[in-house]
C-alpha cells in the first residue's frame, strides 16, 4: 500500500516535443509516413487485406473437406497449397503483423506516454518490407507451378521435392524469400518495440505502471526478437539446399527409384530450428492477446484488474518458460525418446501462471459493475475458448496422450481454438474497443453483436466437435477422408456441418468489415473517452490523436492503470495523468 | 442475462455432447490400454475445470451485471487466494503429468522378448522386413536402394540374406507377442500410424525410428501416414493383419527373403 504521490511533489513537465518528422505533402503523411499510428494503420490494412485470402483459403478447404468429390478444381495439389498458405498468413502474416506492427504500433507511444517511435524512419521502413514481404508471398499463387504445398510447417525433404506442390518450382523458394523478409521487417519494428517501451516512457510511467496491453506487447516483442532468428537460419539452409544443391537437411534420398545428389543432411535439425521459433511464435501471438484483453476486462468491468503484478510476473515467466518446451511438438518426430520426459514436464508447467492469468480475469468480474459492450463480449468469448483450447493443451503436452492425438484432427482443433479463435476474438475485441480513438466514431452496435453472435458461436461449433473427429483418429492435412475407415458415415455428416458453420462465420467477418467503412462516416461520434477509461491514449487532447500524440506537453503519470471505482472517488475512473489523491487507491507497488 | 444463458448453454451443451455424441475413439487393439486411460484422466480433470470457471463467468456476468447505481468492489490483490489457486493447479497439472510419464516410461522401454519388424515408407505406399530364420536383420543404406533391391538391404551382410521381405504388401502379425516396430524411409518423412494399435512415429530418411505395442485383437486394421509426405499423402493406406499364430505362420512361409528375390533372373526367364 503506497499513498498517491500529490502533483506538487512532482516537477513541472519541461518536456519540449521531441524532433519529429513532420510531414510535407500528402505523401509523407498518408504513404511514407513516420508516425507510429499511420504505420499501425498500414500495417493492419495488409494485414486484413491478406487475412481474406486466408479466410477465403479456409472456404475452399472446408468445401473439399466437408463436400469431397463434389468440387474438381480442388485437386489434392490445390488443397495442399490451400492449408500452407491459410497456415502460414495466420500465423504470421495476419496474426504477428497485426498484433505487434499494428496495435503494438497504436499502442504503445500513446499509451507509454511517449511522442512516436524512438526510431521513427526505421519504423517506416519496418512496413515497407512487411509489404513486400506480403507481395512476395502474394505472388506465389502467379507462379509457375503455383504456391509451396509442404504444409506450413515446410518440413524437409518433401518441401523442396517433386512430389509437393511448389517443390522444385518457384512456390517453395518465394515462400522462404517472403519469410527472411518478413523477419528482416519485423526486426526493425520490433526493436523500435521494446527501445521505445524501455527508453521513451513519460516521468511517473514506472514498468509497474505500464498497462497490461503494453506488457503483453512488450514481452511478446522480445520473445520474436529472440525466436525469429531461428528460423531464419532456417529458412536460409533451406533455401541453400533447394537453389544450391547443399544439404543441411537432406540426407541421401531416393524419389521415385531415383537417388538425389544430397547426402548427409538432418531433416530433423530443420524440425528444431522451426519450433525453436514456432512454439515462442504462439505465445509471440498470445501474450499481446492476454494484455489486452486484461485491459478490456477491466475498463468493461469497471473494477481494477485482480492481482496486476502476479499478471505481470505470469506474463514474463510464459514468455522465459516457452524457449524450453518446443519439442512437445515432436514428440512423434522420432527424436530420442528421453527428451519425452523433459519436454512434458516444462510443457505442463507452464499450464500454472497460464491458469493464473484466467483465474485473475474471472476474478476481475467477481464483484465489478460490468457493462456487456461489444468489446466485453469478445472478452468474454475469449476467456472460453481459451480456457477450452488451453485445456486440450493439456492433452497434447502430456507426451503419452500425444501419441494416439497427434496429427491428427484433434490438433487441428486445439491450435485454431487457442491460438486461431482466442486471439482473434481478442482483435475484434481490440477494433471495438480501440476505433473510437483512432476514427473519432464509435462502431455500429447492432452489426458489432451480429459479428460477434456468429462468430463466437460459429468458431464454437466448428472446433469444439473437431475435437471428436481427431479423438475418432482421422488424420489431420488430408485431402480425402473417404478412403480412411476410423471416418465413419455419421462423422462425414459431422464434418459438412463444420463447414456450413464455417461458411456462416466468414460471412459475419464480411459484416464486420463493413461496419469499420460505414461507421467511419456514420458511426456515432464517440468524444475523446467514450470508455470512460484510465490509460492515457484516451487522454489526448484531440481525437484521433495528432503527430506527437499529447499536444504542447507530455502527461504526468501519477497513478497506476487500473483505478477504477475507486472507494470515495466521485467518478468511477481516475485517469493516470490525473493529480492528487481521490478516495482509498491502492497501487500495487 | 442473455448472455449468462449462452455461457451456462456452451458448458451444458459440450458436456452433453461429450457424453451422447456417438464420436469416441475407435476400439483399441493393443496393449495400450494405459494411454486411453491417462486420456479419460486428462478429460475428467480438463472438463471440470471448463465447466467450473465458464459457469463461474455465467455467474458473475448475471450478479454483477451493470444496472444503475452499482459500484465495482476495489480489491487490487489478495495474496492468499493468488496462492491458494496457484497450489491447486499445480496439483491438478501433476495429477496429469506423473501417470503420462509412467506411461510414457513403458512406450520407450520395448519388453525384450519383442519381436523385430521393419517398416520402410517411400511416397507413397509400405514396404516391410522381417529377420529371417537368425533372428537379426541386415544391415541397409537409402544409397543402395534400386529395382532389384527396393528396399536398400546391403547385399554383403549375411544377416540379411535370409530377411524376409514384403513389397508394398500386407504385413502379417501374430496377434499376443508384442513387436518392435523399426521405422525407416528412402525418401520424406511419413509416419506408421493404425488408430486401433494407438501408437505411431515419424520415420526420418537417414535414421531409424521405433516404437512398441502388443497387437490384442486379431482382424484387418487400416494403416495411415500421419505425417505429410507429398500430394500422396492421404493415399498412403496399407494393411496390417493380426494373425493367430497358426495363420501367421502359414503367410510366413509364402513369403520370399532377400535372396530369393534378388536373384530374379530365374524367375524373370520363366516367362
Amino acid at each position: 500500500m503506497v499513498d498517491i504521490t500529490p502533483a506538487d511533489a512532482v516537477p513541472p513537465a519541461e518536456v519540449a516535443e521531441m524532433e519529429l518528422y513532420h510531414p510535407h505533402s500528402w505523401w509523407t503523411k498518408y504513404v511514407f509516413s513516420q508516425d507510429a499510428k499511420v504505420i499501425a494503420i498500414q500495417y493492419s490494412a495488409t494485414a486484413t487485406a491478406i487475412g481474406l485470402v486466408a479466410l477465403v483459403l479456409s472456404w475452399l478447404m472446408r468445401l473439399q473437406l466437408g463436400f469431397p468429390g463434389t468440387f474438381d478444381f480442388i485437386s489434392p495439389e490445390a488443397y495442399y497449397q490451400f492449408i500452407t498458405m491459410h497456415g502460414m498468413i495466420m500465423v504470421i502474416y495476419l496474426l504477428t503483423a497485426l498484433f505487434l506492427g499494428g496495435f503494438g504500433n497504436y499502442l504503445i507511444p500513446l499509451m507509454v506516454g511517449a511522442r512516436d517511435m524512438v526510431f521513427p524512419y526505421v519504423n517506416m521502413l519496418s512496413y515497407w518490407i512487411y509489404l513486400l514481404a506480403v507481395l512476395v508471398l502474394a505472388s506465389s499463387f502467379f507462379a509457375p507451378g503455383g504456391p509451396t504445398g509442404a504444409g506450413w510447417t515446410l518440413y524437409p525433404p518433401q518441401a523442396i521435392m517433386t512430389g509437393t506442390p511448389g517443390g522444385q518450382d518457384w512456390g517453395i523458394i518465394l515462400m522462404l524469400v517472403s519469410l527472411i523478409l518478413f523477419i528482416i521487417g519485423f526486426t526493425m519494428g520490433g526493436l523500435n518495440y521494446v527501445v521505445t517501451v524501455l527508453q521513451a516512457r513519460t516521468r511517473g510511467m514506472t514498468l509497474m505502471r505500464l498497462p497490461l496491453t503494453v506488457w503483453g506487447i512488450f514481452t511478446a516483442t522480445v520473445m520474436a526478437l529472440l525466436a525469429f532468428p531461428a528460423l531464419f537460419v532456417a529458412c536460409v539452409m533451406m533455401l541453400f539446399d533447394r537453389a544450391l544443391g547443399t544439404s543441411f537437411f537432406m540426407p541421401a534420398i531416393v524419389e521415385m527409384g531415383e537417388q538425389l545428389q544430397h547426402g548427409g543432411g538432418s531433416p530433423i535439425l530443420f524440425q528444431h530450428l522451426f519450433w525453436f521459433f514456432g512454439h515462442p511464435e504462439v505465445y509471440i501471438v498470445a501474450l499481446p492477446a492476454f494484455g489486452i484483453v486484461s485491459d478490456l476486462i477491466s475498463t468493461h468491468a469497471r473494477k481494477n484488474i485482480f492481482g496486476y503484478r502476479m499478471m505481470v510476473w505470469a506474463i514474463v515467466g510464459i514468455g522465459a518458460l516457452s524457449f524450453v518446451v518446443w519439442a512437445h511438438h515432436m514428440y512423434v518426430s522420432g527424436m530420442h525418446p528421453y527428451f519425452g520426459f523433459f519436454f512434458a514436464t516444462t510443457t505442463l508447467i507452464i499450464a500454472v501462471p497460464t491458469a493464473i492469468k484466467v483465474y485473475n480475469w474471472v476474478l476481475t468480474l467477481w464483484r465489478g459493475d460490468i457493462h456487456l459492450t461489444v468489446p466485453m463480449l469478445f472478452a468474454l468469448a475469449f476467456i472460453v475458448t481459451f480456457v477450452n483450447g488451453g485445456l486440450t493443451g493439456l492433452f497434447l503436452g502430456n507426451v503419452v496422450v500425444d501419441v494416439p492425438l497427434s496429427d491428427t484432427m484433434f490438433v487441428v482443433a486445439h491450435f485454431h481454438m487457442v491460438m486461431g479463435v482466442a486471439p482473434i476474438l481478442v482483435i475484434f475485441g481490440a477494433i471495438y474497443h480501440w476505433y473510437p480513438k483512432v476514427t473519432g466514431r464509435m462502431l455500429n452496435e447492432a452489426m458489432g453483436q451480429f459479428h460477434f453472435w456468429v462468430t463466437f458461436l460459429g468458431a464454437y461449433l466448428i472446433f469444439f466437435p473437431m475435437h471428436y473427429i481427431g479423438l475418432m483418429g482421422v488424420p489431420r492435412r488430408y485431402h480425402e477422408l473417404t478412403a480412411t475407415t476410423v471416418m465413419t458415415e455419421s462423422a462425414h455428416d459431422l464434418n459438412a456441418f463444420i463447414s456450413i458453420m464455417a461458411f456462416l462465420v466468414g460471412f459475419a467477418q464480411i459484416v464486420f468489415l463493413f461496419n469499420l467503412i460505414w461507421s467511419i462516416r456514420h458511426g456515432r461520434e464517440a468524444g475523446g473517452n467514450p470508455w470512460r477509461a484510465t490509460t492515457l491514449e484516451w487522454q489526448t487532447p484531440e481525437t484521433p490523436p495528432a503527430h506527437g500524440n499529447f499536444g504542447k506537453e507530455l502527461p504526468i503519470v501519477y497513478r497506476w492503470a487500473y483505478d477504477y471505482s475507486v472507494p470515495g472517488a466521485k467518478e468511477d475512473f481516475i485517469p493516470q495523468n490525473m493529480p492528487g489523491a481521490f478516495g482509498s487507491s491502492r497501487e500495487p507497488a | 442475462m442473455a448472455v449468462a444463458l449462452v455461457l451456462v448453454l456452451v458448458v451444458v451443451g459440450s458436456v452433453l455432447f461429450h457424453f451422447l455424441s456417438p464420436w469416441w475413439w475407435t476400439p483399441i487393439a493393443s496393449n495400450w490400454d494405459y494411454i486411453d486411460n491417462t486420456i479419460i484422466i486428462t478429460f475428467w480433470i480438463t472438463g471440470v475445470v471448463f465447466a467450473a470457471v465458464v459457469l463461474f463467468m455465467a455467474y458473475c456476468v448475471f450478479r454483477f451485471r451493470h444496472r444503475e447505481g452499482n459500484q465495482a468492489a476495489y480489491e487490487p490483490e489478495n495474496k492468499r487466494l493468488e496462492w491458494w489457486l496457484t497450489i491447486v493447479t499445480a496439483i491438478g497439472v501433476t495429477a496429469m503429468l506423473v501417470p503420462g510419464l509412467f506411461v510414457w516410461n513403458q512406450f520407450v522401454s520395448v519388453p525384450s522378448d519383442a519381436t523385430v519388424v521393419e517398416v520402410v515408407g517411400q511416397q507413397w505406399q509400405w514396404s516391410f522386413r522381417l529377420p529371417g530364420k537368425d533372428g537379426k536383420l541386415g544391415t541397409s543404406d537409402t544409397r543402395n536402394v534400386s529395382p532389384e533391391n527396393p528396399l536398400g538391404v546391403n547385399a554383403s551382410d549375411a544377416n540379411g540374406q535370409d530377411d524376409v521381405v514384403v513389397e508394398a504388401a500386407d504385413l502379417h502379425l501374430p496377434v499376443g507377442k508384442p513387436v518392435k516396430m523399426l521405422l525407416r524411409s528412402i525418401d520424406v518423412l511419413h509416419d506408421f500410424y493404425v488408430p486401433e494399435f494407438r501408437a505411431k512415429m515419424d520415420m526420418i530418411p537417414g535414421s531409424v525410428t521405433y516404437f512398441w505395442f502388443t497387437p490384442t485383437k486379431t482382424g484387418t486394421f487400416q494403416v495411415l501416414c500421419a505425417e505429410l509426405c507429398g500430394q500422396g499423402h492421404p493415399l498412403m493406406n496399407g494393411v496390417v493383419m493380426v494373425d493367430t499364430q497358426e495363420d501367421y505362420l502359414a503367410w510366413l512361409g509364402e513369403q520370399q527373403t532377400f535372396a530369393q528375390l534378388s536373384a530374379p533372373q530365374q524367375v524373370g526367364s520363366a516367362e
